[in-house]
């Protein structure tokens, strides 16, 4: 074994002795991939700062977290959220280890299956609460719960094109190095979604529920 | 009755009214006729263009060798050129607003309070967003890569379609001049003014569409120029052998990393409360525009670091090429560099002490931007120390930085005392404040670009600048920026307010008189910058330097041929010393053919950018006038060519090893004709970029 190929050069999975190439090619794509990341954490972080602004004094009379939110869906959504996670890490070694195809697009298909359940869940609690008159028209504060929420939800749906077009990149094109690259980097995205939405989950919900 | 709703779903609020001449021929006066001479302005310069390319039969050559290219260096030079566009647009109306002043005292001027407003605005935006960004993002492209000894950006099509979305910002900004206004509440943008309920019109969605288009490009770029420099440096080149352009051109890129996103975020929510009934900053139901306050300087003080850092490192490599010497304190100079990056996120508040936070916040902010001094003063000084016994020669970007180092210093102390919360509650918001950031953004960013731009031409078209001509408007500008200036800090202390539009106080006349003298000797400056390009242009044959080190220059960008070719270097260097070339040239090692060439994959042109860019131009025109169905198409054919382009796979061209050996051995030859030029003689005809050796 040597040792270059046991370094991990870049964040996500390490092809380093399965595939040097790819590994290689991977290091400054998932490095910059890395630090489009930081960005988009940079707009989370303000859209998590000015709702814990607007929640507070922002809801003008009307309602507050505490009186708005309840958990049964949130927790449903983070539960698909973390088993989404969790099914794009089993194709993430599906394509580290087996070069199966079959295999990796079952845990991508699964993963859009859980990610698009999260949406639905996510749209339908949007509809309900707007159509209670509890719209992001209604104050400061639901203004920053639709938009930091639904900025999450932006990206999930961004990461669900995303999967559809790699399940079709690996029909087309197969197991090659541009589509490897590709899923390595839509793998740490969506796991970053996950982190985002884990701090959704308890800092607007737990947080705002309790 | 059907014919309104049919209108309006097809155009949106657009209507006749919209165009400045049908106003003009309504409401005729001295406003609304210079509203229409510019619009006239806007599409005769649309058209002389289509005219030009049409005449000379050029439009393959534009579109195959610049649109879609993905070369940094072209890419570079196309953002330098948006960049003098958009200057030349600014300093006209800055000329204006002086004339307004001056002429405004106890009775109207020419313009209407309106047109001033739209006037200071674009001023504003124009000049932070679509001239001293691309002219230092086009440079860092230009310079970056070849000076750490890399063939192109890492992501070569993300640096055109970042281009691509800031030049769609600045068409947006022209267009506006044509159809409908632009927005009225200064470059940044504060609601609640800029809030529906005070401003209904086209203008603030302009500004938004325009700055974020700008921005998001800016992100993009940020993050290509950090991993380019991080990952593509030539063997050898380590941290401390970079040269300090790059090192700027590296902080200045995570600086935009991070400050781009807070200003994206700003106007998104702007847009929502306008758009959507959001209540993120209005004055009803939980909106509070401190946040909007807050978010904007996050960004907007990062971003006065973002426009300086980059113009410290053309001062460093002046001071020390045309000082024969090697910088003193690169150390220093380099952790004052870091320093100024990560304080820079700590100071925004100072932009608003007046605000209502407690004293102490205050004070801590105000320390926090007075420490910010330190490691610029410590850059000073190694610049001074640089040229101590350094044979200095008094060329024009040798005289830009020197004058800067001056005048910078001045604007800075003004700096230290707007840092004391008192004394910016007694002078905040008035044309004190203005004359200070102008003090230290025209010599800092403007006059470092001025004498990059002189630096680094011959790099980029094979010839040098008038030297006569460069002189000539470098006095300009100086005396210009002086008498412009100095009076504003004078008028501030009087209480004169910034964005007036009349004056009742006489005693003001004089000053605004200077002031305006002033604006007349850098529109000279300007005009003799132009008329240094078309002599340069017409003289190039005298002024040649296709050996293409005419400066005797210190890092790598000088080692290769100029203009360099699309793959940079025949081979990638090998880097012995902080100052690479000069290392080289030392030790004979510059200008020798290699044992053998490889081939060179580069990336093919693509489409794809002025594509998006075209689309980006159209998705920003229909958000602004409500065109829904545009508003759709584009956004969806802007995602379908992004998923489009994913399934292109012949994105790479060869440039076999032959050819980069014919091309290399050819000008390797061209260099062995020439004669070495002594410094004395480095702006004579004699200068053909190969430079003498000193021992």
């Amino acid at each position: 074994m040597n040792q270059r190929s046991n370094r991990l050069r870049h964040p996500g999975i390490n092809m380093g002795h399965i595939d040097s190439a790819t590994d290689e090619a991977a290091e400054s794509l998932l490095f910059g991939f890395w630090i489009f990341l930081m960005s988009d954490l940079v707009l989370f972080a303000l859209l998590f700062a000015n709702y814990a602004a607007q929640s507070q004094h922002g809801t003008a009379g009307g309602p507050t977290p505490s009186s708005l939110f309840e958990l049964k869906n949130p927790f449903i959504e983070t539960m698909l959220l973390l088993a989404s996670s969790f099914t794009i890490g089993l194709a993430a070694l599906a394509l580290k280890y087996r070069q199966d195809r079959a295999r990796l697009v079952f845990w991508l298909a699964v993963t859009f299956v859980l990610g698009t359940g999260f949406i639905y869940l996510e749209v339908h609690d949007f509809v309900d609460m707007t159509s209670k008159g509890h719209g992001p028209q209604t104050s400061g504060f639901l203004s920053a719960f639709f938009l930091l929420v639904g900025m999450h939800g932006i990206h999930v749906c961004s990461g669900l094109i995303w999967l559809i077009v790699m399940m079709v990149q690996v029909f087309v094109f197969g197991l090659e190095r541009d589509v490897k690259t590709r899923l390595m980097r839509l793998a740490i995205f969506w796991h970053m979604l996950d982190v985002v939405w884990i701090g959704i989950f308890t800092f607007v919900y737990l947080f705002g529920a309790a | 009755m059907t014919g309104e709703p049919l209108n309006y779903f097809w155009l949106g609020k657009l209507s006749l009214e919209s165009l400045p001449f049908v106003e003009f021929i309504k409401t005729p006066n001295s406003s609304t006729a210079i509203a229409a001479f510019a619009a006239a302005a806007v599409i005769g310069g649309a058209i002389g263009i289509v005219v030009l390319l049409t005449l000379f039969g050029k439009w393959r050559v534009f579109w195959r060798e610049w649109l879609t290219t993905l070369d940094a260096k072209k890419i570079g030079i196309m953002y330098i050129v948006l960049a003098l566009v958009m200057l030349i647009r600014a300093v006209i109306e800055a000329a204006f607003m002086r004339a307004q002043q001056m002429l405004a005292v106890n009775r109207e001027g020419p313009l209407s309070a309106e047109h001033f407003g739209e006037l200071f605005t674009t001023h504003g935006t124009i000049m932070i967003f679509f001239m001293a960004m691309p002219f230092l993002i086009g440079l860092i492209n230009v310079v970056m890569p070849l000076q750490i000894g890399a063939r192109d950006v890492k992501f070569p099509l993300l640096n055109a379609i970042s281009l691509a979305l800031t030049a769609a910002g600045a068409v947006l900004v022209m267009i506006s001049l044509v159809i409908g206004e632009f927005s009225t509440g200064g470059w940044s943008g504060y609601p609640p003014f800029t809030e529906l309920a005070f401003n209904p019109g086209a203008g603030v969605d302009y500004w938004i569409w325009a700055v974020t288009l700008s921005s998001i490009g800016n992100t993009l770029t940020g993050i290509n120029f950090a991993v380019t420099i991080y990952k593509l440096r030539a063997p050898g080149m380590t941290w401390f052998r970079m040269p300090l352009f790059s090192w700027t051109a590296l902080c200045t890129s995570i600086l935009i990393i991070f400050a781009m996103m807070p200003l994206t975020v700003a106007t998104l929510m702007l847009a929502l409360d306008r758009y959507a009934g959001f209540h993120f900053f209005t004055n009803a139901l939980g909106g509070n525009m401190m946040n909007y306050a807050n978010l904007f300087w996050l960004f907007g003080h990062p971003e006065v670091y973002i426009v300086i850092l980059p113009a410290f490192g053309v001062f460093s490599e002046v001071f020390s090429t045309f000082s024969g010497k090697r910088l003193y304190g690169y150390h220093s100079l380099v952790f004052a560099t870091i320093a100024i990056t990560v304080l820079s996120f700590g100071v925004w508040l100072h932009h608003f002490f007046t605000m209502g936070q407690s004293a102490n916040l205050n004070a801590a902010f105000g320390i926090a931007t007075m420490l910010i001094g330190v490691p610029t003063g410590v850059k000073v000084y190694d610049w001074l120390l640089t040229m101590v016994r350094g044979r200095v020669r008094f060329t024009t970007p040798m005289l830009f930085s020197i004058m800067f180092a001056i005048t910078f210093v001045i604007g800075g102390l003004s700096g230290v005392l707007l840092a004391n919360p008192p004394i910016d509650f007694a002078v905040h918001n008035s044309l004190f404040l203005v004359a200070h950031f102008h003090n230290m953004l025209i010599p800092g960013t403007l006059f470092g670009m001025f004498a990059a731009y002189n630096v680094w031409f011959p790099k980029m078209f094979g010839f040098r600048l008038s030297e006569k001509w460069g002189r000539i408007s470098f006095w300009f500008w100086s005396f210009g920026f002086y008498l412009a200036f100095m009076p504003l800090y004078a008028l501030g202390l009087m209480g004169a307010m910034r964005r007036t539009v009349q004056w009742f106080e006489p005693q003001y006349l004089p000053w605004l008189l200077v002031a305006f003298s002033g604006a007349v000797l850098i529109s000279l400056g300007l005009i003799s910058q132009v008329i240094q390009l078309w002599v340069s242009i017409r003289n190039r044959d005298d002024l040649r330097a296709p050996g293409g080190d005419p400066w005797d220059g210190r890092s790598l960008e000088w080692s290769v041929s100029a203009p360099p070719p699309e793959y940079n270097f025949a081979v990638i260097p090998e880097v012995h010393d902080r100052d690479a070339f000069t290392w080289m040239k030392q030790h004979g090692i510059s200008y020798t053919a290699p044992n053998e060439y490889q081939d060179i994959p580069m990336p093919k042109n693509s489409v794809v950018a002025p594509l998006i860019g075209f689309l980006a131009t159209m998705l920003g025109f229909a958000l602004t006038w409500h065109i829904w169905w545009l508003t759709i198409v584009s956004f969806l054919v802007i995602l379908g060519t992004v998923i489009a382009r994913s399934f292109c796979r012949d994105t790479e061209k060869i440039i076999p090893a032959s050819q980069v050996r014919q091309e290399h051995e050819q000008w390797l030859a061209r260099v062995k004709g020439l004669i070495p030029t002594a410094r004395a003689d480095e702006t004579t005809s004699e200068n053909q970029g190969l430079a003498e050796v000193a021992s």
